[in-house]
This record gives structure tokens, C-alpha cells and sequence, in this order.
């Protein structure tokens, strides 16, 4: 159940364009607040609250490095997100590969009315 | 050929297309006749359709309830908004866990593509945190809110 309501966290994290675009930054290396503020042209605290809400959500993390929290993807929180969507992506799969039989069947039960 | 395409699009929108062998007028049909239907829209495996009601003309209402056997369960319910033989079906639904989800908006297009059909279907949420929301439940075993992958979100 924890795994379900910290992929609900997930998704709603990734519902923003700007949280996206941070975790794109991310996914090239680490960073700090204020190197990921300079090209969103947001100020600081703003890129703060997002932040937070990728870490609250398990996507980002951060280690103490003096004064500076430098932030990095949580490659764990990315995988779930990503299995997750793979499932979801079969399951929709299955449904379609049986489409393409229940299709075959009607054509073959085409051909046979015309027999 | 039939390789599924999932993507987001915007804040609000999920785009699904697939290819088929078949012709428009039987991948419509197979949308819209219960007896086929029952056959296909079922999720991953185990899970059955016992009830499958289409009532598909404009106005129609439909109700789709899917079990899996082992006591877990869930419906959705829709009315068809327009419906375009064979080519356009576009209709509102919602899920029922049991608690309804906000509307989903469907636009289903079936084009003829050679000898066969590519199926467009384009669903719209009320905002991007329904969206979100809605990729997160999935589907116990459906596949509504299969509508997923997000190509376009990381």
C-alpha cells in the first residue's frame, strides 16, 4: 500500500512541466538549487518548493555538501514509476493483441458466410 | 505493423494509437458490439467481463464491469456523445472504484490505413493532477486507465 501511495506522489510530482524539466536537468548529474534555478529563470525558493515535492514524492535526493544541498535523481523512485508504466503498457498491449484475433476470427467468419 | 503508441500531450491529454489488419468498419464494430467487446477489453489476464452493456447511438449510455475471479472487481460507466460509422466514436466515462473518477473525455478516430485501420484515440482529463491521478491507480486489472505511458512526462 506505501509503494501505491508514494506512486500517486509520483505521478502528481510529474503533473508539472517544471518538475519535469528539473528531473531532465537531474538526470544529466547532480546539481544545486541554484544551478537548477538559472535556467527556469525562477527564483530560488520557488525551485525549493518543487524540490520538495519530487523528494516528498521519492524522485530526488539530496546529500549535505557544506552550506549547499546538491540534488540528484533517486534512480529507485524512477524505476518504480517506470515498472509501473510498463505493466500498464502490457496490460493495454494484451487488450489489443486480442483485438487483433477477435478480428481475425470476424474476417474468417466472413469468408466461411461466403462460402 | 500494430506496435501500440502511448503518449501525453499538454497538461491534459493521453493519445493512444495502433494499427490493425483489419478494415474501420470491423475495429469499429469491435468497439461497439458487446459480444466482441467482451472479448478483448479485459486487462491482463484473469480478469473477465460479465457485464457488458453498449447502447451505441448518440445519447447511449454504457456500463462495463470487469471481475477477476478472486473478489476484487470494478466498473465504469459512459455515454456516447457522437458516433460516426466507422470512423468516429466519441463518448465521457468515468471509473467507479467504487468512488467515480472525474470524467475522462474519449475521442476515438478508426482511419483507413492501407488494407487496415489506424485507431487515434485521444482522451482528455479535467487537469493535469486527474491526469496524474489517473496513471497512478491504473487499473487493479483494467484498462482504462492503461491509457499510459508517459513518453512525453520523463
Amino acid at each position: 500500500m506505501a509503494e501505491y501511495l508514494n506512486l500517486d506522489a509520483a505521478f502528481s510530482a510529474l503533473a508539472d512541466p517544471t518538475r519535469r524539466a528539473i528531473l531532465a536537468r537531474l538526470a544529466k548529474g547532480e546539481a544545486t538549487v541554484m544551478a537548477l534555478a538559472e535556467p527556469f529563470k525562477m527564483t530560488q525558493p520557488a525551485i525549493s518548493q518543487h524540490l520538495k515535492v519530487l523528494e516528498d514524492a521519492g524522485l530526488v535526493l539530496s546529500r549535505v555538501q557544506g552550506a549547499k544541498r546538491p540534488r540528484r535523481l533517486a534512480k529507485g523512485g524512477i524505476k518504480a514509476i517506470d515498472q509501473w508504466l510498463g505493466m500498464l503498457r502490457k496490460a493495454l498491449e494484451r487488450n489489443y493483441d486480442r483485438l487483433d484475433e477477435v478480428l481475425a476470427d470476424m474476417e474468417q467468419t466472413k469468408g466461411g458466410e461466403k462460402r | 505493423m500494430s506496435k501500440l503508441m502511448l503518449k501525453t500531450e499538454g497538461d491534459t491529454h493521453i493519445v493512444i494509437t495502433r494499427r490493425f489488419a483489419a478494415p474501420p468498419e470491423a475495429v469499429y464494430r469491435a468497439h461497439t458490439d458487446p459480444k466482441l467487446i467482451q472479448k478483448w477489453l479485459l486487462g491482463p489476464d484473469g480478469w473477465t467481463m460479465p457485464v457488458c452493456i453498449n447502447e451505441a447511438r448518440p445519447g447511449g449510455k454504457f456500463r462495463y464491469e470487469w471481475v477477476n475471479g478472486k473478489g476484487a472487481g470494478f466498473y465504469i460507466t459512459g455515454e456516447f456523445l457522437e458516433l460516426k460509422p466507422h470512423s468516429k466514436i466519441v463518448h465521457v466515462e468515468r471509473m467507479h472504484l467504487p468512488d467515480p473518477t472525474p470524467d475522462n473525455h474519449v475521442e476515438t478516430r478508426f482511419d483507413a490505413d492501407g488494407t487496415g485501420t489506424l485507431m487515434t484515440m485521444r482522451m482528455t482529463l479535467p487537469d493535469a493532477k486527474t491526469r496524474a491521478g489517473m496513471l497512478a491507480t491504473g487499473m487493479e486489472g483494467g484498462m482504462e486507465a492503461s491509457y499510459v505511458r508517459l513518453e512525453g512526462m520523463i
